[in-house]
């Protein structure tokens, strides 16, 4: 089996309104709960806001701290799901329910080393 | 069997190429492993066949040489630790060895070669490449690109095969007719781009016409419950069909309208025209059965006044409903105006937003001149020279521009 990054990408700044996020969160844990029930569901999660972030950078011996995304963007990372596919084509299966689900932009992207199972 | 000229392998590896890549992917579950395979049983072919004479199977004798002989040196490589060869070499226990008629996998290939995760451009390179057989040099010369550019392009696509997890698989029912649609478009591209396009050389532009065709072939072979893949056959068929007629003895392009029908090629039109009945028959259309409709009308018609305009104005209608283009539109309007005149077809023309489109201004400037607006019809043409670089296409214009008068 491969593991796939499944990122969900979202438009910077504006937040949907309240009951169109409780119908895509309602939609998400519906699908959560089939990529478990599938034997798919490796993890899952929302991130908070990229002002959120803070980036470390090494500079010599030491580690620079810095308030702020790593790269500002008209889209940001706003969560992601990990699974277990057993190829492509399954991967793009549930990437497909995810962009459904999410209402935005999904990239699947493998991992480099197999599932142990 | 006598023994095999050096033209005689050679056409035998061109033919078989695809055939032997597909069976060696399954057997070994990797690409550049199961190209490896091949070539070097077609290098040991090389070798043997001048000797001892054609085997009763080349494709068979070639995939079992180099499946034995891949599975020999994957051992070798195996007890050095080499994980690749080793997975590799797992996989192949799984298969077993080819005994009796080859299975052919070149469907399942197709399907991966033409996968949707991958780039249009890689699609059409790697399917040449595995499936036709061509290598990297002529598939670079067809589309006038470097041959590193091309070698890199096929690279990466292998990699992304190999590292995304695309299977070598034909996709499940659900998903057949959207996946086919997109093998279909790949074979469709190939054949036009050895089509249209004069420039590049003459000779590697008709093997890309005749390995779409052998695409097309191998597609309504493996799939005859697909009408669009019947369809795309047919179309191919009939287009190839007027190849003759189409360039006039100096290279420049001849118009249907003006193409010598006995030139036309009636074995291929004979053909076409069966699997477009056989299309009619399962009543279930698409938009390559209704363009090789509307091409088997043209086939039928011994010249441009006595052709069904009728029919074909009502086939473009069907195909305006399912896949509404404006360029199908224009096609529509140029049989409109066979139908209902000049003036209805301009009206229909002038409504389409085409502008960039060398073709859009040539049909207006044409449809000017049956009215006898020739100064109109004159920028028109010109207009339309702008919008090409190809030259037979600016000869032909400058033809009509010409003759307006």
């Amino acid at each position: 089996m491969k593991q796939y990054l499944l990122s969900i990408y979202q438009p910077t700044g504006g937040v949907p309104a309240p009951d169109v996020l409780a119908g895509v969160m309602r939609d998400l844990e519906r699908l959560n709960q089939e990529l478990r029930a599938a034997g798919a569901w490796v993890f899952a999660g929302g991130l908070h806001s990229p002002e959120s972030a803070t980036v470390l950078r090494p500079d010599g011996d030491h580690v620079l701290t810095t308030d702020g995304p790593f790269a500002e963007g008209k889209e940001h990372l706003g969560g992601f799901t990990i699974i277990r596919a057993e190829d492509l084509d399954s991967a793009l299966h549930w990437g497909r329910r995810l962009a459904k689900a999410t209402t935005l932009p999904v990239e699947v992207r493998p991992f480099q080393d197999e599932a142990g199972d | 069997m006598a023994q095999p000229s050096t033209a005689d392998l050679e056409r035998i590896f061109r033919e078989e190429y695809g055939r032997t890549v597909a069976v060696l992917v399954r057997v070994f579950g990797d690409l550049d492993l199961a190209e490896e395979a091949v070539q070097d049983a077609f290098a040991a072919a090389v070798r043997a066949w001048p000797e001892s004479g054609l085997p009763p199977s080349p494709a068979g004798w070639l995939i079992t040489t180099a499946r034995n002989r891949t599975i020999d040196r994957l051992r070798r490589e195996a007890s050095r630790q080499d994980r690749y060869a080793q997975a590799a070499l797992l996989h192949a226990r799984g298969e077993p060895a080819e005994e009796g008629p080859v299975r052919d996998e070149r469907l399942r290939l197709l399907f991966t070669c033409c996968h949707p995760a991958l780039a249009m451009s890689a699609r059409v390179a790697l399917t040449l490449r595995l499936l036709g057989g061509l290598t990297t040099a002529e598939i670079a010369r067809a589309f006038l690109l470097p041959e590193p550019t091309l070698a890199q392009r096929i690279v990466r696509a292998k990699a992304k095969i190999r590292d995304a997890g695309i299977p070598y698989r034909v996709p499940d029912e659900a998903d057949l007719p959207e996946r086919l649609a997109g093998v279909l478009a790949v074979v469709y591209l190939i054949y036009n781009e050895g089509h249209t396009a004069s420039t590049g050389q003459a000779l590697v532009r008709e093997d890309l016409c005749a390995e779409a065709v052998r695409l097309a072939r191998l597609l309504a072979g493996l799939l005859p419950g697909e009408p669009e893949a019947l369809g795309l056959l047919a179309l191919l068929l009939l287009s190839e069909s007027r190849r003759a007629a189409r360039t006039g003895e100096n290279g420049e392009v001849v118009l249907l309208a003006d193409q010598d029908r006995g030139r036309w090629d009636r074995a291929l039109v004979a053909e076409g025209q069966a699997l477009v009945r056989e299309c009619l028959r399962r009543n279930r259309p698409g938009p390559y059965q209704l363009q090789a409709a509307i091409n088997a009308v043209h086939s039928d018609a011994p010249s441009t006044a006595e052709t069904d305009w009728h029919q074909i104005v009502r086939l473009y209608d069907q195909l305006l409903a399912i896949a509404p283009n404006p360029v199908v539109a224009l096609n529509r309007a140029v049989a409109v105006a066979e139908v209902e005149g000049p003036a209805v077809a301009l009206a229909l023309v002038d409504e389409l937003k085409l502008d960039r489109y060398h073709l859009f201004h040539a049909i207006r400037a044409d449809l000017l001149g049956r009215l006898g607006r020739t100064g109109e019809a004159a920028r028109a043409y010109e207009t339309a020279l702008e919008r090409t670089a190809n030259e037979a296409e600016q000869a032909l214009l400058r033809r009509r521009l010409a003759g307006l008068g």
